[in-house]
């Protein structure tokens, strides 16, 4: 839709998942998302510097490819394509491809008129056609939608992307179109808390919460140097060297993924899951069912068969630290408090 | 074939400032990128023109090179939809932006002090993606904006900083100071770069060096990990400018002394525990003079070592990639050498920032207000949408296109008849009279501002309740998005202890071992509240002043005791504050409460709330009364 001398494709390299050091809570909560998209998104909040978006950046060449419809701006899933309103199911097989999962990068400075879709404009112009044109939402369909700095991006941004993630659905009626489509995409966002925070409300519509901090360990530092340098100096050798791991973890995902429906959930587990609430408590019942949900695809993620103490422990601080009341006259970190509920819960 | 081509300069610039600054410039046009960018931090004047006259000399003829006004919008910034273009040839073409047409260049930052955060972010995503990636007005595209940025820096007190996520993506970080530049200085050419940049790609770092730099960099407190990246990166660029292959402690030290000494957050502990282990710290002045003598040592060290060449050039001529010498030797020069480019970087520790360290040990992640989060443009730019109305993009306002061509439509085939265009040409007529602008709602913006007496005995108390005040109305404000900031009085003046925030994490951080104590300056206090008011209020939010206080000053404007006099003052002081119209509540803190607090208020025009006992819940919600009403 451009002027050809704009349309420049830069086929940045991206560093690879499996070379990045240490930060395991956050690349253990990325894992989990991608076994089970239905976590309801990552927000990674942390110190600069720490490869926080070079993990979800990572994240494209790492995942799996997945089928879709050729010609799909939605790219529909063969099995479940999306029909616009009216339209009849096709009688022949509809074609499809094997396509990157998309991990589509929200910049600031983005119009809302690209995030949700708009008129398309040059159709417009040159034909007086009224035709929609599909925005990020419909590209992130069925991948990621990351926001780096998302506690600048606009207020009404966020309400829109949070409610539409929430919703898996984009309904856009606008400039005289309406048009509705599917938009299931796992949010992920991350920021630094010095430059302000988010609102409680939207907090709370985040699976997971993460963490990031920077190592302080010489070793591991003196590793992220030598990997990053590398990684600069020769991207695609050392992508190659790192083809290995990534394979080992893509194979990780896909075996976590079939074993998701499999990993039982028996009434111990879910009233654990409800007493580490209750203990902390959580508003709502959004809590417990995301930490039931991790603590499931975790549990795929292992190789395990049901879901016990060792799951919770790991990944109830992600899970629930963002949606405990906030107490400012307790000094102590939601992490902290999240650790001592568990420790008292089920033992160190 | 290789040759040294400045022999010698590298060493001594590492000794001679004016030398090292341009040396920084060097470094910077040798891998732009690479680096990122440079901080300048220097009022606008002659040092500063000439660095950047030296190192538009020393990039290649051609670099693109573009200067980012203060308020630049998106549309300029990132590029987006070329209107004019767009409308005569009736399909949607694009403009780029400044950073697209920097590509392979420079972008220079003027007033990067109050860049607003928001710029400040984009900026630093190109950085980190080297691509600026524009989804606006309907275009969806990315260009390449392979560059280095140089941030013009005039602040002067330590609450105007450059965005924190900004600096952390600059190599260098530099604090002019006033010299008389040596007009004979040796410098580098344009030459020089040339053959270092055809250089900078063979030129290898030792694991020792790396480690080295990490380890300096942990040392001082330099937690972010770009830092010990960047160093190693201006490393190599030093070796490429010597002419050499390999990276060597020189190149290493010098790297330690432009790249991390100015991030440094504490001093290093390892010298002062060999020294003195069991001793104890004693008294922070024995520790400061300890640290000054160690300086000059060092300094003397440096000097002594500046003479002996680096390696010599025919070593590293046929070797480039040779294999590391032997072990034993090996480990102990690595320790040697961490130890001496640590050395290095202390020594380069700006003299400001060395006395804090020295002071608090750990320096509270210097004051970084991040630039200037709510610069003025707000209203017409930002907010919720409410639709379009009719008006001409002016003053900032943004065009709503889609609104414009929406008015323009209808009216086609009339404007065709009047004004027929040639038959080859399809036109749009859009005439002034369609021209819509978005409109935006903010909500208006409050920003608390607690001035607290410090003074005598019962501040302990008053701060700890305004502390807990601070972090409740912070807890429940930001849902409204309100900032708070706090001013503390004792003594002979008034500080800012947390300039306007909303993010609690940094409320803490300041607020925590406030000191109190000493003689009450309250007209001083007054004073300044006032000009934080106005400042405040320039910004388009409305400032309130909630003052905790028991309305007995014993300091005067001019610093003298005594409490007549004081008293005047702050009464003086008052009256400004509401002829200046600003909102402003009295809390008295006083066992009893007082006729003079209660003086004060109505000279300030300040609602007076006698808080005899003010717990930290009172005071948030007399607090949120007053801001809802002042709304």
């Amino acid at each position: 839709m451009l002027a050809p001398q704009y349309t420049f494709t830069v086929m940045a390299t991206a560093f690879p998942f499996s070379a990045i050091v240490g930060q395991d809570e956050m690349k253990l909560a990325i894992l989990i998302a991608a076994v089970d998209p239905s976590i309801g998104g990552i927000l990674v909040f942390g110190d600069r510097g720490t490869g926080k978006s070079t993990a979800v950046r990572a994240l494209a060449a790492l995942l799996p490819k997945m089928r879709a419809v050729v010609g799909c701006q939605y790219n529909s899933d063969p099995a479940r394509p999306f029909l616009a309103d009216g339209a009849e199911p096709s009688k022949v097989p509809l074609k499809s491809r094997l396509i990157s999962v998309p991990v589509v990068d929200l910049p600031l400075g983005a119009t809302e008129d690209r995030v949700v879709g708009a008129l398309d404009l040059e159709r417009a112009l040159s034909q007086g056609v009224k035709a929609f044109e599909p925005g990020l939402l419909a590209r992130a369909n069925r991948g990621f939608l990351y926001i780096d700095e998302v506690n600048l991006l606009e207020d009404h941004l966020v309400d829109l992307l949070i409610d539409v993630a929430a919703s898996g659905e984009n309904v856009v009626e606008r400039e005289g179109l309406s048009v509705r489509h599917p938009a299931r995409f796992v949010l992920v966002g991350s920021g630094n808390p010095e430059e302000g925070e988010l609102r409680p409300q939207l907090l709370d519509r985040f699976g997971l919460s993460v963490e990031v901090k920077t190592p302080t360990d010489l070793a591991d530092r003196v590793e992220v140097v030598k990997r990053r340098d590398a990684f600069e100096r020769d991207p695609a050798a050392f992508t190659d060297q790192w083809k290995k791991e990534d394979e080992k973890i893509r194979k990780r995902i896909v075996a976590g993924r079939a074993r998701l429906d499999a990993v039982r959930i028996n009434d111990v587990a879910r009233e654990r899951a409800a007493q580490l609430c209750i203990a902390l408590g959580t508003d709502g019942l959004r809590g417990d069912l995301t930490l039931i949900r991790a603590a499931r695809a975790y549990a795929a993620l292992q190789g395990d068969a049901a879901i016990t103490d060792t799951h919770f422990k790991r990944i109830a601080a992600p899970a629930l630290r963002h949606r405990l009341r906030r107490n400012p006259l307790d000094d102590s970190g939601s992490s902290a408090r999240v650790d001592r509920a568990v420790a008292e819960l089920m033992g160190a | 074939m290789i040759r040294v081509h400045r022999p010698g300069l590298i060493e001594q610039s590492l000794n001679s400032w004016a030398l090292k600054v341009n040396l920084v410039a060097a470094l910077f046009a040798v891998d732009p990128c690479g680096l990122g960018g440079v901080s300048l931090r220097v009022p606008a004047g002659q040092q500063r023109d000439e660095w950047l006259a030296l190192l538009k000399m020393l990039l290649p003829a051609g670099t693109p090179q573009r200067r980012i006004p203060l308020n630049i919008n998106d549309a300029a910034l990132l590029g987006g939809l070329d209107l004019g273009a767009t409308l005569s040839a009736g399909r949607p073409i694009a403009q780029q932006g400044v950073l697209a047409h920097a590509d392979g260049g420079v972008v220079v930052l003027a007033m990067a002090e109050r860049v607003p955060l928001g710029t400040a972010a984009r900026l630093a995503a190109v950085l980190d993606t080297q691509e600026v990636a524009i989804e606006r007005d309907g275009l969806a595209l990315k260009l390449p904006a392979r560059l280095g940025v140089v941030a013009l820096d005039e602040g002067i007190g330590d609450d105007e900083a450059v965005a924190g996520a900004l600096l952390d993506r600059l190599a260098f970080l530099v604090q002019f100071r006033p010299s008389s530049a040596a007009d004979d200085m040796d410098t580098w050419t344009a030459e020089d770069i040339a053959q270092a940049r055809a250089l900078l790609p063979l030129v290898n770092a030792s694991q020792n060096i790396v480690q080295a730099l990490c380890a300096a960099a942990l040392a001082l407190g330099v937690y972010s990990l770009r830092a010990p990246l960047f160093a190693l990166k201006a490393a190599r660029c030093a070796a490429a400018l010597d002419g050499l292959l390999d990276v060597t402690e020189t190149h290493a030290a010098l790297a330690a002394k432009l790249v991390l000494a100015p991030r440094a957050t504490r001093l290093p502990q390892a010298q002062a525990d060999s020294t003195e282990s069991k001793e104890n710290e004693g008294s922070d002045k024995e520790h400061e003079q300890e640290q000054e003598q160690e300086q000059e040592q060092e300094q003397e060290q440096e000097q002594d070592n500046s003479p002996p060449a680096p390696e010599p050039p025919e070593k590293s001529e046929n070797a480039p990639n040779q294999a590391p010498p032997e072990n034993e030797a090996d480990i102990r020069s690595a320790g040697a050498l961490a130890e001496s480019v640590l050395d290095a970087a202390q020594a380069a520790i700006p003299a400001g920032l060395l006395a804090a360290l020295q002071v608090g040990q750990t320096v509270k992640a210097r004051a970084q207000v991040a630039g200037r989060s709510g610069a003025a443009q707000k209203s017409q730019t930002r907010g919720r949408p409410l639709g379009a109305r009719r008006g001409e993009p002016r003053a900032g306002a943004r065009l709503n296109v889609i609104e414009t061509l929406r008015a323009a439509a209808p009216r086609q085939k009339l404007r065709e008849q009047q004004h027929p265009t040639p038959a080859n040409i399809k036109r749009i007529h859009v005439r002034r009279e369609d021209f819509h602008v978005a409109r935006f709602k903010q909500t208006g913006q409050t920003t608390a501002l607690f001035v607290v007496d410090a003074s005598g005995s019962s501040a302990l108390n008053r701060l700890a309740e305004a502390k807990g005040a601070v972090e409740l109305l912070l807890a429940d404000c930001y849902v409204r998005r309100d900032h708070v900031a706090v001013l503390a009085f004792r003594g002979k003046t008034a500080e800012l202890l947390l300039p306007p925030t909303r993010s609690l994490a940094r409320a803490k951080r300041s607020l925590a071992g406030l000191p109190g104590g000493g003689g009450t300056p309250l007209a001083t206090a007054i004073d300044a509240a006032r000009e934080l008011a106005e400042h405040i209020k320039r910004r388009g939010e409305t400032p309130i002043i909630v003052l905790l206080t028991d309305g007995r000053g014993n300091i005067a404007r001019d610093g003298s005791p005594g409490r007549a006099k004081a008293s005047v003052d702050a009464v003086a002081a008052a009256r400004q504050v509401h002829v200046a119209g600003i909102t402003a509540l009295l809390i008295d803190t006083s066992p009893q409460p007082q006729p003079t607090a209660q003086t004060l208020a109505t000279e300030m025009g300040a609602t007076y709330v006698p808080l005899p006992h003010a717990g930290a819940h009172a005071v948030s919600r007399v607090v949120q009364l007053a801001t809802a009403s002042a709304r």
